[in-house]
């Protein structure tokens, strides 16, 4: 069967990368990508990256979409365009996510022709509190809903997504609550906080922490998209690292500030528009979050290649961070007590 | 002198490595280790927690932390300061998962710390304990608490904890245990809303009754300042007769002399996991275990006789 697929957020790198993957796949007749922005890889090194991936400008937010949709006779809908962080304004980012998201179901209810909707989520969607449970399932109700940033578009857009299987039963619909994307190639608040020399903690607090590898991630939207798994799935990289862990893994010094501190940090972070730096974000940092993801190994039959640790090795060994001195000072003194 | 062999060493190095896996990989040495090895091993030790080489669970259990560090520090006030006997080890399941269900009281949840050295040490277990949502909104315990193995009571990390075959351990009686004056010593309260046993029976472990005698006159709760408390948004800020008078040290716990014994486990495998929703075979099953804990109790504190012994 062929099938023709629009991948929504193709101007970011994962997006990319799935848009790639599955161009790559001979069992796809086409792959259609569409975003607000040109990918920077059709200027730069990543031709390879989107394959034979036909690329579509389009506004999300406006009905062009639906035009795509039924003028292509689109079938599979990957829906990877959601944001975690501001580029112009908060407002514009909750546009692009929940008012795109909206437009593109829309055009999905409308159509004839799709006959599956893949759509990619966070796990920020659970929060982080002390009042949950350790470890989450799809079925766990949060116990804090947040209210604020990334986490509430990824929720509403949740919302919306049920209302259209609601709606449209006879359509496979699938949503991936992602944890943090971690590897060589990912550019993510997190990402970027690890590359500071110093990693600012919340005093007190030692979060668990959960990363997908970039690949897993890419593999996990792939098996989605080609197979018909209805329903909510967790993704994550088995096991848990700590914070305090992570830092030592990267060969970072922790400054532990008080967390009314922690949070101005992050507003004024904020401010200057480097990330999205919600209240969800210091809950994090403070309370840390789990996801299981037995449901997800058990549809796919698959389990990711990286775990999170192996997932954050990997992000460290491509940026040639590592707790080399720490050690050698270790080492060191090794060498002295066992040289006597 | 320490015979590690040193193949893996880097090179541009000045330092010498020692290999972690092969530290690792030999059986823990008996305490007829000379001092060279045992320094070469608290280094090894040290090497992992500085690269942050070890691995924590999802409930942020750390077991390395927990046995080199954590007990260690508190294994004396369990051996010198209460000199606790533990009682009925053999009832406590060697692998499987069990719920041990224990009385609680001293004003600070210290029980809970001698139980958990007490499983560890005698059962060679690690107890995986259900605390309240206090401790995990609070700085600096709550990461300590689920370092050291334990998590939240809430139904669904229960659940879990059993369903993967842990020891859990649960306290019931929650603040209102912990927290009774000394005039209600060794009467245990309220068993909250049976939770626990709801637990058990879905997953089909045993409970195990322990009773915890010695705790109740660490700290002496003969007063509350319930105003302020409820200011700091605590369950009770306590007076004792050397808290807050002495200052810190009204913080010194009374040495009492302390007994912990197991019972013998009540089984829920005859139940049919469903009949976690039965309310009626819930309570009743509760009050089972309530009366067993408040038996091994008074014959635990006839037989440990005064608190202080030789005094009174």
């Amino acid at each position: 069967m062929t099938h023709t697929v629009l991948v929504t957020g193709v101007a970011r790198h994962i997006g990319a990368r799935v848009a790639g993957a599955l161009a790559a796949d001979p069992g796809i007749g086409r792959v259609i990508g569409v975003d607000t922005v040109p990918p920077p890889a059709l200027t730069r090194d990543g031709g390879a990256l989107l394959g034979r991936t036909e690329f579509v400008r389009i506004d999300l937010r406006t009905p062009e979409i639906a035009q795509v949709v039924s003028a292509e006779d689109v079938d599979t809908v990957v829906h990877m365009s959601l944001v975690s962080e501001p580029a112009k304004s908060r407002s514009a980012m909750m546009e692009h996510n929940v008012i795109g998201t909206m437009q593109l179901l829309a055009a999905c209810q409308r159509s004839a022709t799709v006959r599956k909707v893949v759509v990619r989520s966070t796990t920020a969607v659970y929060g982080s509190s002390p009042h949950a449970p350790a470890v989450f399932t799809e079925d766990t109700e949060p116990v804090d809903v947040p209210h604020s940033g990334y986490a509430k578009d990824a929720i509403e857009v949740e919302g919306y997504v049920r209302g259209f299987a609601r709606r449209r039963p006879d359509v496979v619909t699938s949503t991936l609550r992602f944890a943090n994307l971690m590897g060589p190639r990912v550019d993510s608040p997190l990402t970027r906080y690890f590359a500071q020399p110093v990693s600012p903690t919340v005093f007190g607090f030692d979060p668990r922490l959960q990363f997908v590898h970039e690949d897993d991630a890419v593999e996990v939207m792939r098996r989605m998209t080609l197979e018909d798994r209805p329903g909510v799935f967790n993704v994550s990289g088995d096991g848990v690292l700590l914070l305090s862990q992570c830092v030592r893994k990267a060969g970072r010094t922790a400054l532990p500030v008080p967390s009314p501190a922690f949070g101005m940090l992050g507003m004024l972070a904020r401010t200057a528009g480097l990330v999205d730096f919600s209240p969800e974000q210091l809950a994090l940092m403070s309370h840390g979050r789990v996801v299981d993801t037995t449901r997800l190994a058990a549809a796919l039959a698959w389990r990711p290649k990286f775990s999170t640790a192996a997932a954050f090795d990997d992000f460290l060994q491509s940026r040639g961070m590592g707790a080399d001195r720490p050690a050698a000072l270790v080492d060191w003194l090794s060498g002295l007590a066992t040289r006597r | 002198m320490n015979e590690i062999p040193a193949s893996e060493t880097p090179s541009g190095e000045g330092a010498r490595i020692i290999p972690i896996s092969s530290v690792r990989g030999t059986p823990p040495p008996g305490p007829s280790n000379s001092v060279d090895e045992r320094i070469a091993e608290l280094l090894a030790l040290l090497r992992r927690r500085v690269v942050g080489d070890y691995e924590v669970d999802e409930f942020g259990f750390d077991p390395e932390l927990n046995d080199k560090v954590l007990l260690e520090l508190i294994r004396p006030i369990y051996r010198h300061w209460f000199r606790v006997e533990t009682l009925g080890v053999e009832n406590v399941p060697a692998e499987s998962g069990a719920l041990v269900v224990a009385n609680h009281s001293g004003t600070l949840p210290v029980d809970a710390l001698m139980m958990q050295v007490a499983l560890h040490d005698e059962a060679h277990r690690a107890v995986r304990l259900l605390g309240a949502d206090l401790v995990y909104q609070l700085p600096v315990l709550g990461h300590l608490s689920r370092k050291t193995g334990h998590t939240l009571a809430s139904r669904e990390d229960a659940d879990r904890l059993l369903r993967k075959g842990e020891l859990v351990g649960v306290f019931p009686e929650g603040f209102k245990g912990v927290g009774k004056p000394f005039s209600e010593r060794y009467k245990l309260q309220r068993f909250g809303r049976g939770g626990f046993v709801t637990s058990a029976v879905r997953a089909g472990t045993p409970i195990v009754p322990c009773a915890i005698v010695g705790a109740e006159e660490i700290y002496p709760k003969i007063g509350d300042f319930s105003t302020l408390a409820r200011l700091l948004g605590l369950p009770y800020l306590p007076i004792t007769p050397f808290f807050p008078w002495l200052g810190p040290l009204g913080l010194i716990p009374l040495p009492s002399k302390w007994l912990i014994e197991f019972g013998e486990p009540i089984r829920t495998d005859k139940f049919d996991p469903e009949d976690a929703d039965d309310p009626m075979l819930v309570f009743n099953l509760t009050d089972q275990v309530r009366e067993a804990i408040q038996q091994q109790l008074d014959a635990l504190r006839l037989r440990r006789g005064p608190a202080f012994p030789p005094f009174f």
